[in-house]
C-alpha cells in the first residue's frame, strides 16, 4: 500500500518537474526580455516603445512596470531591472555605473478645472498658492473662492519636480490642507470635478482639465524643448555599465527615428541623447 | 498495515492544513515586526506613536492623525452600518416575505462582491462632488470615506447578522408567542439578546474590515495627515499611508511604513480581543450547549 503511493508521488513530482523545465526550457531559448521598472511618470510611454518594439521583433520580451523613479534607479543597480527609469535627474551617487539616455523631456502643466477663469499664472503665484500664502483665487485675479489645492504623494517623481522648480526646493513645505492623491488619473479627476481646484501632472496626461500659462508660456512641445516653459523635467532610461545585445538594440531603436515618434505621439518631447549627471 | 498508514497521514496531513495558517501569520508578524522596529527604535516609540508630523523627506515620522484618522474612519462607518445592517438582518429573518429575501439577499452579497476600487472610483467621480456641493469645502473628507465604507461593510454585517437571528431555535420564538408577546415583542425581547452573540461578530468583521480597507479610502478621503477638526476634514488613514508611500519609501522611510503596519496588526488584535470577551461574556446556554 504504502509502496504504491511512494512510487505514485514519485511519479507525480518527476511530471511537474520534468514540465516545467520543457516549458521553461523553451521559453528562455529562444525569446530575450527586458524589464524596464521605474518612474510612473515614465511608464505610459514606455508601454508603448515596448508595444510597438515587440510587435517588430517577436523575439524579444519587454514587461513594463512602475514604482517610482528611486525604485527604478535602485533597481537597475541591484540588476532586478535591465531598464530603470526616472523622471529625475540623478545626483552623483545615484549615476554610479550608470549610462543614462534622456529619451525625451516632459513639461508638467499646472492645472485647473475648465470652469476657472484664470488662464496663467507667475510662478511667483504657483509657488504662492502650493505653500498656502495665496488662500483665494481673487489674489490672482479670479472669482472670490477658496483655493484647493491637491498635490502628488511624498516621493511622487512629478511631486519632486515641482518642489525642485517651483518652490525652490525640498525644505518648502505644500500647504498643510492639500489633499493628496496618488495618481495622475486621481488628480486628474479631482481637479475636473472641483472649479476651485489647482494640480500638477505631466503635460503629456492633460485631459480633462486646463492647463495654465506660466510666466506667460503655455506648455508645448516648442516651448517645452526651447526651455521658454520653465516647469519640465527629463525622461531617463537608466542601464547598467553599457547597454549589449538586445538591450542596446531596443535602445538605439529607442531613439532612432521610430522610437522617437512614438515618444512625440505621446506629448513627450524627444531628445534622444546620452547625459552625463553633472548634479 | 496499511489502515494505520492511512489514518496517520491523514491526520497529520489534516494538521499540517490547520498549522500552517499559523505558521503563515506567525511568519508575517514576525517581517513585519523585524522590517518595522528600527524605524520604532530611530524615532523613538513615543514620538513615533504619539508624533503630530509625517514628513518623511525631514525624516519626521508620527503617526498620530492617521491612527485618529483611521479611528475616526472607522467609528463614524460603523455608527452608519450597524443600525443599518442589524435592523435590515432582523427584517430579512423575521419579516420579509421570500419572494423578497430571494431579491435582496443576492443584491446585498453583490455589494459584498464588488472590487474596492470601484467604490472608490464611484466615491471619487460621484460622492466627492457632491460632497463638496453640500457641505463646502473639498469634497474630499473622513465623512465622504465612511460613507463609502458604510456601504461596503453593510453586506458584511447584514448576512453575518441574519444567520445568527436564523439560528435562535423556533422554540424560543414559539414559547414567546405562546405567552402572548407580539412579534416585535418577541424580536425585541427574545431573538435578538439570544443572537447577540453572532450580531457582535458581525460588528467585528465589519470593523475589519474597514480597518483594512484601503484603496477606497485613499481615493475619498483627501489623504491629507492632520487631525480633522470635522468629520468634513481630510484625513489620512494608517492603511492609506502605507500604500500611498510604498512604492517610492526607502532606508528609516520604508522602515517606518512597517511600524505603521504593526501599529494595525496591533489595533486589529485589540479588537478581536475585546470582540471574543464580549462574546463570551453575552453567550447563551441552553441545555448543555452554547449557542
Amino acid at each position: 500500500m504504502d509502496t504504491k503511493y511512494i512510487i505514485g508521488i514519485i511519479v507525480a513530482i518527476i511530471v511537474i518537474v520534468g514540465a516545467y523545465l520543457v516549458l521553461a526550457g523553451s521559453g528562455g531559448g529562444q525569446e530575450e526580455t527586458i524589464t524596464i521598472v521605474g518612474s510612473t511618470s515614465v511608464q505610459p510611454v514606455a508601454e508603448k516603445l515596448a508595444t510597438e518594439y515587440m510587435k517588430k521583433n517577436s523575439s524579444v520580451k519587454i514587461t513594463v512596470q512602475g514604482g517610482g523613479s528611486s525604485v527604478g534607479i535602485k533597481s537597475v543597480q541591484d540588476g532586478t531591472a535591465d531598464i530603470g527609469t526616472s523622471s529625475k535627474s540623478l545626483d552623483a551617487d545615484e549615476s554610479t555605473g550608470l549610462t543614462q539616455d534622456e529619451i525625451g523631456l516632459d513639461g508638467i502643466a499646472i492645472v485647473v478645472n475648465k470652469d476657472n477663469n484664470i488662464s496663467g499664472l507667475t510662478t511667483e503665484q504657483v509657488k504662492g498658492i502650493f505653500t498656502g500664502e495665496i488662500t483665494n483665487w481673487n489674489e490672482v485675479g479670479g472669482s472670490d473662492a477658496e483655493i484647493n489645492v491637491i498635490t502628488r504623494e511624498e516621493g511622487s517623481g512629478t511631486r519632486d519636480a515641482v518642489q525642485e522648480i517651483v518652490m525652490g526646493g525640498k525644505n518648502v513645505s505644500f500647504v498643510d490642507g492639500a489633499i493628496v492623491q496618488s495618481s495622475t488619473e486621481a488628480v486628474q479627476q479631482a481637479v475636473a470635478q472641483d472649479p476651485n481646484a489647482i494640480g500638477f501632472m505631466s503635460y503629456a496626461a492633460v485631459s480633462d482639465t486646463k492647463a495654465l500659462e506660466i510666466d506667460g508660456v503655455a506648455p508645448s512641445e516648442e516651448t517645452v524643448l526651447d526651455g521658454s516653459y520653465t516647469i519640465q523635467r527629463p525622461f531617463l532610461f537608466l542601464v547598467k555599465g553599457e547597454p549589449t545585445g538586445a538591450l542596446k538594440a531596443f535602445i538605439d531603436w529607442v531613439n532612432g527615428s521610430e522610437g522617437q515618434a512614438i515618444i512625440k505621439s505621446d506629448k513627450v518631447v524627444p531628445t534622444g541623447k546620452e547625459v552625463n549627471s553633472t548634479s | 498495515m496499511p489502515k494505520w498508514d492511512e489514518e496517520f497521514f491523514i491526520e497529520k496531513g489534516l494538521l499540517l492544513t490547520a498549522v500552517s495558517s499559523i505558521i503563515i501569520i506567525a511568519l508575517i508578524i514576525l517581517f513585519v515586526f523585524k522590517e518595522g522596529i528600527p524605524a520604532i527604535e530611530s524615532t523613538g516609540f513615543f514620538s513615533f506613536l504619539f508624533g503630530m508630523d509625517w514628513a518623511p523627506t525631514k525624516g519626521e515620522y508620527g503617526i498620530f492623525p492617521m491612527i485618529i484618522g483611521t479611528l475616526g474612519i472607522t467609528v463614524l462607518s460603523l455608527l452608519m452600518a450597524v443600525p443599518l445592517g442589524v435592523f435590515c438582518a432582523i427584517f430579512l429573518a423575521e419579516i420579509a416575505p421570500s419572494a423578497m429575501r430571494k431579491v435582496l439577499n443576492p443584491t446585498i452579497q453583490t455589494l459584498a462582491g464588488i472590487p474596492s476600487v470601484v467604490y472608490g472610483f464611484f466615491g471619487l467621480v460621484l460622492l466627492v462632488p457632491f460632497m463638496r456641493l453640500q457641505f463646502g469645502g473639498t469634497g474630499f473628507s473622513m465623512f465622504t470615506a465612511s460613507v463609502i465604507l458604510t456601504v461596503m461593510i453593510l453586506p458584511i454585517i447584514v448576512s453575518v447578522s441574519e444567520d445568527a437571528f436564523r439560528s435562535i431555535p423556533l422554540e424560543y420564538k414559539e414559547a414567546s408567542l405562546a405567552l402572548g408577546a407580539t412579534h416585535w415583542q418577541t424580536i425585541k425581547n427574545v431573538i435578538f439578546p439570544a443572537a447577540i452573540p453572532g450580531v457582535i461578530t458581525s460588528v467585528i468583521l465589519g470593523m475589519g474590515r474597514a480597518i483594512g480597507e484601503t484603496l477606497a479610502i485613499i481615493m475619498v478621503a483627501g489623504n491629507v495627515v492632520q487631525i480633522p477638526s470635522s468629520i468634513f476634514d481630510p484625513v489620512r488613514a494608517l492603511t492609506s499611508n502605507i500604500a500611498i508611500e510604498m512604492g517610492y519609501a526607502t532606508g528609516i522611510h520604508y522602515n517606518a511604513l512597517f511600524a505603521t503596519g504593526i501599529v494595525l496588526i496591533f489595533m486589529i488584535i485589540v479588537l478581536l480581543v475585546i470582540a471574543n470577551y464580549l462574546h463570551y461574556k453575552k453567550k447563551v446556554t441552553m441545555g448543555g450547549g452554547y449557542l
